[in-house]
C-alpha cells in the first residue's frame, strides 16, 4: 500500500513540473511532495522491520518471543504512517525537509520503535559468536531511536532559535537515520546471501566485519557532506569529506570482486530474490559512485540544490532499498513461481525505467548547474522551463517504473493471500 | 576534530593487528572495542555540535521566529530551499530579501505564481515572512557559484 502510494504520489508531483500549477488548486506540490516522500519512507521501514523480525526467527530456527508486542508494534506504526498521510491533505505539516510531519505523531511512532527493540532484544541473548548481520540489525534499532529523537530537537528554542545550527542537527540526525534504516536492510541482504549459498562463511569472515565498521563509521560522521554549502562549523565539513571518501574502499571492492559477482549471478539468476539482489548491487555501484563525486566539497557546489541530488536519492531508495526489500519479500512469499513471465518483464522493466530516470534526473542537474554558473541572471523559472524536456523523460520513466512494481508486487501479494488461505485451512482441518 | 575520531578509530584498529595484543584479546573483545570507541566518538562530537553555537545571531524578533514557523506551517521547503536544502519547484530563498526588494515578496506572498497558490495570508503573516528572509539573509551566502574551490577539494567563502 505504501509503496504505491509512493510511486502514484511520485508521479503526480512529477506531472506538477511538465505541467506547471496542474494540481495547484486542489492539490498544490507541498502536500503532494511529502505524500510521496513520507509514503516511501513507510514501506521501508515497516518492510525492513517485518523482514529483520523474520530473518530473526529463521536465524533462531523459533517462534519469536513476544507476539503480542510485535502486534502492537504493527498497529501503532500503521496508525500512526495512514495518520500522517491523512493529516498531509488537511495541510497539516511538520515542515521540515525532507521526511516531514506534525510532531505530535512522533510519539506513537517512538513508542512503536521502543517496543520493536524490546522484541528485538527479547529473541537474541548475545553479540558474542554473532555473525554480522546480528550486529547490523543491532546497530540499525538502536541508531534509528536515536537519531529519530534527534530529528526533534528542533522542538527546544534554544535549537529553533539558531537557524544554521537548527539545519546542521537536522542534517546530521537524518543523514545517520538513513543509515540506519540502511543497516537493517543490509545486514537482511547478508543474511539472505547466506541463505542461498548455503552457509554463513561470510558473514563471520573478518572483512564483512571492516566493511560493518567502515558502514557504522560513515553513519556516524559523513552525514555533513549534505550540508557543504551551509555556513556551520568548517570541521563539520572536513570531517565529512575525510570520512566519505574511507567510502572508496567499498567502491573499490566492488569492482575487484565485479567478475566473480557476475559468474554468481549467472549461477543464481533464476531465483527471484537473487535477481533483485543482483539489481542492487549495480545500483549501489551507481549511487555509490554518484555519493563519493557529491563528497568532494569542489564537485558538491555543482549539484547541491540540483536534481542530481534528486537522482541520487532515487538510485538509494528505490534501486538499493526497494530492490533489497523485493529480494526478501520473494525469499518470504517465496521464489517457486518467479519463472512467470510478467515478473520477469516487471523485472528489467523496473530496471530499465530506473536507469532512464535516474540518468535523465541526473541530466536536468547539470543542464541546471550550468545555467547558475553560466547564466546567473536567468530567472529560476526561465531554468525550470528549458529542463522540461529532460523532465519528460523523467514522467515517461515514471509511468514505466509504476508499472514493473505493479508486475513484480501483484503477483507477490497474490501468492502471500495464497498462503495465507493455505495457512487457515490447515489449522481449520487440525 | 578530524584527526581526535581518526586517530581514535585507526589506532583500534591497528591494535587488531598486532600479534601480542590478539593474545590478550578474543576476536568478539575487538569488535566490541571497536564499536564502543566509535560509539563514544560519536556521542562526543553529538554533545559539542549541541552544545556548540554556530556564528550567527538567533531570530532577532518574535516576528522572524513567526515567520520561520509559518515557513514550516506552510511547508515552504517542499518547494523551495534554504541553502540548496529543500524541493526543487522553486527557487532557493535564503538571499531573496538582498536580491529582490521587500515589495516584491510582498506581491509574490499575496498573490502566489503560475505553481505556488495564493495562501491568503493576513499582513501580519506576510510582515513575519519578510522578517523571516531578512534574518536568513544575515546568516551567510547560499549562491554555490561564491565559493572558491581550493586544489584539494575543499571549498571556501569570503
Amino acid at each position: 500500500m505504501f509503496l504505491f502510494s509512493a510511486l502514484l504520489f511520485g508521479l503526480a508531483g512529477a506531472l506538477e513540473y511538465i505541467i506547471p500549477g496542474f494540481w495547484k488548486d486542489f492539490f498544490s506540490f507541498e502536500k503532494i511532495r511529502p505524500l510521496h516522500v513520507s509514503s516511501a519512507v513507510f514501506w521501508i521501514l515497516i518492510t525492513a522491520i517485518g523482514c529483520v523480525l523474520y530473518f530473526l526467527k529463521e536465524h533462531n530456527n523459533q517462534n519469536l518471543k513476544q507476539q503480542k508486542l510485535i502486534r502492537w508494534a504493527f498497529y501503532i506504526f500503521v496508525l500512526s504512517f495512514v495518520g500522517i498521510l491523512i493529516s498531509y491533505s488537511f495541510g497539516i505539516f511538520g515542515g521540515r525537509e525532507y521526511w516531514e510531519f506534525n510532531p505530535v505523531f512522533s510519539i506513537p511512532i517512538t513508542v512503536g520503535w521502543i517496543l520493536f527493540i524490546v522484541v528485538f532484544m527479547s529473541n537474541f541473548k548475545t553479540l558474542k559468536q554473532q555473525p554480522v548481520y546480528l550486529w547490523m540489525w543491532f546497530t540499525g534499532v538502536l541508531f534509528f531511536l536515536f537519531t529519530y529523537l534527534e530529528s526533534n530537537l528542533w522542538l527546544i528554542p534554544e535549537i529553533r532559535n539558531h537557524l544554521v545550527k537548527d539545519m546542521t542537527i537536522q542534517w546530521k540526525s537524518y543523514g545517520s537515520m538513513v543509515g540506519s534504516w540502511n543497516m537493517l536492510i543490509y545486514g537482511s541482504s547478508i543474511y539472505l546471501m547466506d541463505k542461498i549459498a548455503g552457509n554463513k562463511t561470510y558473514s563471520f569472515s573478518n572483512i564483512a566485519f571492516w566493511l560493518y565498521f567502515l558502514g557504522l563509521f560513515n553513519l556516524m560522521f559523513n552525514w555533513g557532506h549534505h550540508i557543504y554549502t551551509l555556513p556551520t562549523q568548517p570541521y563539520v565539513k572536513n570531517i565529512a569529506y575525510v570520512v566519505s571518501m574511507t567510502e572508496l574502499f567499498i567502491f573499490g571492492r566492488i569492482i575487484y570482486f565485479w567478475k566473480s559477482s557476475v559468474s554468481d549471478a549467472k549461477k543464481h539468476f533464476h531465483i527471484g530474490s537473487y535477481r533483485f539482489l543482483i539489481a542492487a548491487d549495480v545500483w549501489v555501484f551507481l549511487t555509490l559512485g554518484l555519493a563519493i563525486l557529491m563528497s568532494i566539497p569542489a564537485l558538491n557546489i555543482y549539484m547541491h540544490g540540483t536534481h542530481v541530488i534528486v537522482a541520487h536519492t532515487m538510485g538509494a531508495t528505490i534501486g538499493i532499498n526497494t530492490m533489497l526489500l523485493l529480494a526478501f519479500t520473494y525469499d518470504i512469499f517465496g521464489n517457486q513461481t518467479t519463472r512467470l513471465k510478467t515478473e520477469k518483464f516487471g523485472f528489467w522493466l523496473i530496471n530499465g525505467s530506473l536507469l532512464v530516470f535516474w540518468i535523465s534526473l541526473t541530466m536536468a542537474g547539470f543542464a541546471k548547474s550550468y545555467e547558475q554558473f553560466n547564466n546567473p541572471e536567468v530567472a529560476y523559472g526561465e531554468i525550470i522551463r528549458q529542463l522540461r524536456p529532460w523532465f519528460y523523460v523523467f514522467f515517461v520513466s515514471g509511468c514505466g517504473l509504476v508499472v514493473g512494481f505493479f508486475m513484480v508486487v501483484f503477483p507477490l501479494m497474490r501468492r502471500w493471500l495464497n498462503g495465507l488461505k493455505t495457512l487457515e485451512k490447515s489449522s481449520n482441518s487440525e | 576534530m578530524i584527526l581526535i575520531i581518526n586517530s581514535g578509530f585507526f589506532v583500534v584498529l591497528l591494535l587488531q593487528k598486532l600479534y601480542f595484543f590478539r593474545l590478550y584479546m578474543e576476536k568478539f573483545r575487538i569488535k566490541f572495542i571497536v564499536f564502543l570507541v566509535l560509539l563514544v566518538t560519536f556521542l562526543g562530537y553529538s554533545t559539542t555540535l549541541y552544545f556548540t553555537q554556530t556564528e550567527q545571531l538567533a531570530y532577532p524578533n518574535t516576528l522572524a521566529q513567526k515567520g520561520k514557523m509559518l515557513w514550516q506551517q506552510k511547508n515552504c521547503v517542499s518547494c523551495h530551499q534554504l541553502y540548496g536544502l529543500g524541493g526543487h519547484l522553486g527557487p532557493d530563498l535564503t538571499n531573496v530579501y538582498s536580491i529582490r526588494s521587500e515589495a516584491y515578496i510582498t506581491s509574490f506572498l499575496q498573490s502566489g505564481t503560475q505553481v505556488m497558490p495564493n495562501y491568503h495570508l493576513s499582513l501580519e503573516e506576510i510582515q513575519a515572512f519578510i522578517e523571516f528572509f531578512k534574518y536568513t539573509n544575515t546568516t551567510g551566502v547560499a549562491d554555490p557559484t561564491s565559493f572558491t574551490k581550493h586544489f584539494n577539494g575543499t571549498i571556501s567563502q569570503q
